[in-house]
């Protein structure tokens, strides 16, 4: 796929995305490109609808305005059948790993294979050669509910890229690890990157691990991109909101008022 | 005035549910004419749903026909017209107790587990997790869970027909000292195949209620493991209340 000017042509296009929940406006007008290949990681507070991003450019959920263009094609505007049929080249891996708890660890890794109807046994070895990947051996015929947090993950892990997607998203994957685990699924992430040349799209608020596993890091805040910068910046990059939010300071230009509302509904009931 | 306002909460509840229903009952109308099918899955749910409810539902019957036989004949008793006690038995089952308990045993179980596993998969983002994997939830998830409680229902109340006659014989011959000739001839002559039918019919229309119900519930369920309780609980509410309701109306229907 290097084809002269393709390059210019970013891989997944946000534009204009906007996206408000009962009149309480979450994303307003975010504007983003990943070029084909580029790992980006949007940071921002919790709550700042980072979550609510990677569901609308995955179709999870239905923005009030705004494309996703995927190689220039709006995915929004396919009819459902055909939108299912392009996540075959997507791969998500969910916050709490979203494992299938009626099927076994390996039917989990293959479950898009099985869906497509490739033989039993070639999925089943496919799976266990994902699962080698990520480090785990005799654990396909577990029941998800016997594994711990990290290998959950590393499952979740496995079974997003056993298609081998050319893209793919990850929903905060070090957040409730130790940081050991964090800097095992962080160097995952990283050797898949390398390996494969994937193109990313993450959203953390563990700065190290968007260090690590990103070319570009933006901010999003307020419901919009505040700022995108390097990976290589994050610490010398002199924006006062980038500042604020690297330093983890509660004073400064980012505005806690949607944290500070929620309180108050707490309180007042 | 808080019990007016309750109404009316109630009311428009009423309202926004059903209103969630029929929309999910045509999306399944509308996926039902296109595969993917997911007949594994389908045969699959068919099977939990006879394996979850066939204890329940025998215990059910045999003992609402056995009571029914014991009741019946103390009334019949009064004009010395025993021998009708076999007919009461079985039409008042086959037509009536049969489906309907039924479905309200399956409500508990089938409804209430079908509100619980989709609401804890929504909850768990294991149902957006389908999509991305290239799977349609609603046909992997909701299509097979409908269609397997709506065509297990009436297979259910055959069965629970059976044995809540079977029931009402033993005790009319075994305890009241029944003639099983003229009991069992009785029961024959006298019912007719429509009457085993409309009791099907309404078996289905049941069991559709509980797989749209209790599929919507858990579909659309939010607000963590507390969302899955108030999921489980409206399921099995509203599915035994619209079983009764539509009961009636569908009785007036198939008698007209
Ligand atoms: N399905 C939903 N319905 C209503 N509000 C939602 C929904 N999903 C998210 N929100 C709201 O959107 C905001 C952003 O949520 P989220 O994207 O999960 O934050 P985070 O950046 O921590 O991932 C939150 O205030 C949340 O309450
Ligand atoms: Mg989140």
């Amino acid at each position: 796929m290097s084809a002269t000017n393709k390059p210019s042509l970013p891989r997944i296009s946000i534009r204009g995305l906007s996206k408000s929940f009962n009149g309480n406006i979450v994303l307003e007008d975010v504007d983003l490109d990943i070029m084909p290949g580029d790992s980006t990681t949007v940071i921002g507070m919790s709550g700042t609808g980072k979550s609510v991003l990677i569901k609308c450019v995955l179709g999870l959920l239905r923005p009030d305005a705004g494309e996703i263009l995927v190689d220039g094609e709006n995915w929004l505007a396919l009819p459902e059948q055909e939108h299912l049929q392009r996540m075959r080249r997507i791969g998500m891996l969910f916050q709490g790993a979203a494992l299938f708890d009626s099927l076994k660890v390996w039917e989990n890794v293959a479950f898009a294979l099985l869906r497509q109807n490739v033989p039993k046994k070639q999925a089943h070895e496919r799976a266990h050669e994902v699962l080698e990947w990520v480090g785990l051996h005799d654990v396909g015929d577990l029941m998800p509910s016997e594994l711990s947090g990290g290998m959950a993950k590393r499952v979740g892990l496995a079974r997003t890229i056993c298609h081998k997607p050319d893209i793919v998203f990850f929903d905060e994957p070090t957040t409730g690890l130790d940081p050991i685990m964090s800097d095992v699924i962080n160097r995952l992430i990283v050797r898949l990157h390398k390996g494969s040349g994937t193109t990313m799209l993450s959203i953390t608020h563990d700065l190290r691990s968007a260090e690590m596993i990103s070319d570009h890091i933006a901010l999003l805040c307020h419901g919009r991109i505040h700022r995108i910068i390097r990976a290589n910046e994050l610490t010398s990059d002199q924006d006062p909101m980038l500042r604020q939010f690297v330093e983890g300071r509660a004073s400064g230009p980012i505005n806690c008022s949607p944290w500070g509302k929620k309180i108050e509904e707490v309180i007042d009931r | 005035m808080k019990w007016i306002a309750s109404i009316g909460a109630g009311v428009e509840s009423i309202f926004s549910h059903t209103g969630s229903y029929t929309l999910m009952l045509l999306q399944l109308l509308r996926k039902l004419g296109s595969r993917p099918w997911y007949a594994r899955q389908l045969i699959a749910q068919a099977e939990q749903v006879g394996v979850q409810s066939l204890p329940v539902v025998l215990l059910t019957a045999l003992f609402t026909g056995m009571v029914l036989a014991l009741q019946s004949y103390i009334v019949f008793h009064r004009f010395a017209a025993e021998s009708l006690t076999g007919l009461v038995v079985s039409m008042s089952l086959v037509r009536e107790l049969g489906p309907v308990l039924v479905g309200l045993m399956v409500a508990g179980r089938v409804g209430a587990s079908f509100a619980a596993e989709l609401g804890t998969m929504r909850v768990t983002e294991q149902i957006d997790a389908l999509w991305t994997l290239s799977t349609d939830p609603f046909r992997y998830l909701v299509t097979p869970r409908v269609l397997a409680v709506t065509l297990m229902l009436p297979l259910l109340t055959i069965i629970a027909d059976y044995i809540g006659i079977y029931g009402g014989y033993a005790i009319s011959v075994y305890v009241l000292d029944q003639n099983p000739v003229v009991y069992v001839e009785n029961t024959t002559v006298y019912m007719e195949l429509e009457d085993f039918y409309s009791g099907l019919i309404k078996a289905a229309f049941f069991g559709m209620l509980i797989g749209v119900i209790g599929c919507t519930e858990g579909f659309n369920c939010k607000g963590g493991a507390a969302g899955v309780g108030t999921a489980t609980t409206h399921a099995v509410v509203i599915s035994c209340m619209s079983i009764l309701v539509s009961d009636y109306f569908l009785t007036a229907w198939l008698f007209g």
